[in-house]
């Protein structure tokens, strides 16, 4: 459903200072900005891409699915990933005990990069967004870098790989059968969930709704009303 | 504002003189350098973006080629007395070929093979042809070749992740051991580069100079 139409809205904006209106991230085309009904979406009249999409009671999912992310990302990191064994010699290995194997090696940046791709960077990412969110879904104004902290967030999304990682897992897993027999470990079923809980979030997630909560809610006041979600 | 007789009337930001905010959309003066709202640095949709981009793409370009001829992971049976194979991306693909698991090498092939060497052409022809005149069809699909290459970036790290999670895993001492290649940091860095070259890419390139209409979208 299209809800902004270029310049034939209703609604006040000033292309002076550019209040009230929003620009399409991907083709720059000005939009006139609404307030959307739950559930609705709003594409970009030029090139299609999606502008926002609230759902209700959006803000209090992500923060229940950010701290699930937390819980299973501590059972991943320290609980036993693969084991593996062959005429008698046994390896099992938590992704501790990977960064620990390579403490001492030339590949420790490596090793240390790859960590913080795929546990690192979710639990920071989880972490901001609690922090951004936990205030606006009681409806009470942001924290103090609120927008700081979500753009951190948003700029985080493309270098987290938890998913990837299980499928290079699974590639791994084939791999080495031949050489040796191989157990999964809980950390493994962590993972699997993580990737469920993130596909999750993203569907909630509503970039425009949160921007404009974090903006109306006390920020930088400009006369524009609250958007959905934040009360509902 | 050209105005036609189809689809609805587009100004764009830059048009009116506004510059709009990548992070968060909101629109600005032109001369303001951050969004207030979320602190994000502003730019207007120029070409001289592009020299980021393709600073980073020969970066990853340049890593590239030692991925590709440097050992990815060099497999110890037996302290090395039943052999002791180093094996470059290719030639994982083609033990995996010849282990008979044709699935799992067509993840490796590609992740590692087809998928980076298809995003090298498409970043630099995106680059080439930005700002370019085009017609709205063009931009359309110049546009989805962008959103594909910026979501497929990511998962060339696949063949990074199996040698570390293979070296960590296959150290059973005297019986096999796993250590992996100088060409697992290149690639891993040239993944890196290529993905940086995606992210300064502003796609808003493509549409510049189009007319400005908005297609009848059902």
């Amino acid at each position: 459903m299209l809800y902004l139409w270029g310049m034939m809205s209703q609604n006040p904006f000033d292309l002076k200072t550019g209040a009230g209106l929003l620009a399409c991230p991907r083709c720059d085309a000005l939009h006139v900005e609404e307030e959307l009904d739950s559930g609705e979406t709003a594409r970009c009249i030029r090139c299609g891409t999606v502008l926002a999409k609230p759902r209700g009671g959006a803000f209090s999912q992500l923060i229940a699915l950010a701290f699930t992310s937390m819980v299973l990302l501590i059972g991943a990191v320290f609980f036993p990933f693969l084991e593996i064994s062959r005429m008698g010699f046994g390896n099992a290995t938590s992704l501790f005990g990977v960064a620990l194997a390579f403490a001492d090696g030339v590949l420790l940046p490596l090793v240390a990069a790859l960590l913080i791709m795929i546990v690192g960077l979710p639990v920071a990412r989880s972490f901001l967004l609690v922090y951004t969110l936990a205030p606006l879904a009681k409806g009470k104004p942001p924290n103090r870098h609120a927008a700081t902290a979500f753009r951190w967030s948003e700029a985080m999304r493309p270098w987290s790989m938890a998913e990837i990682f299980i499928i290079g897992t699974a590639v791994a897993l084939v791999k080495v059968a031949g050489l040796a027999t191989v157990h999964l470990g809980p950390a493994f079923w962590a993972f699997c969930g993580l990737i469920l809980v993130n596909l999750a979030s993203r569907g909630f997630m509503c970039h425009t709704t949160i921007w404009d909560a974090i903006e109306d809610a006390g920020l930088h006041t400009d006369g524009r009303e609250m958007v959905e979600g934040r009360n509902s | 504002m050209s105005e036609q007789s189809t689809g609805h009337p587009i100004l764009t930001a830059h048009r009116a003189g506004l510059v709009g905010c990548h992070s968060c959309g909101r629109v600005w003066p032109e001369d303001q350098r951050r969004c207030k709202r979320c602190g994000a640095r502003l730019h207007k949709p120029d070409r001289r973006g592009l020299q980021a981009v393709w600073a980073w793409w020969f970066a990853g370009l340049i890593m590239y080629i030692p991925a590709n001829i440097f050992p990815m992971m060099s497999t110890q049976t037996f302290a090395g007395l039943a052999g002791n194979s180093e094996a470059t991306i290719a030639e994982g693909v083609l033990e995996l070929i010849h282990h008979g698991s044709y699935d799992i090498a067509a993840i490796v092939f590609i992740a590692s093979i087809v998928v980076p060497i298809a995003k090298f052409l498409s970043i630099a022809w995106l680059a080439m042809v930005a700002g370019k005149p085009a017609t709205t069809d063009q931009a359309h699909s110049r546009l989805k070749v962008f959103e594909v290459v910026e979501f497929v970036g990511r998962w060339s790290m696949i063949d990074v992740f199996v040698v570390a999670i293979l070296s960590a895993l296959v150290q059973l001492g005297f019986v096999a051991s796993i250590h992996p290649g100088s060409a697992a940091v290149c690639f891993a860095l040239s993944v890196a580069f290529t993905m940086l070259s995606a992210q300064s890419f502003d796609p808003r390139l493509i549409w510049r100079g189009l007319p400005l209409r908005s297609r009848t979208r059902d």
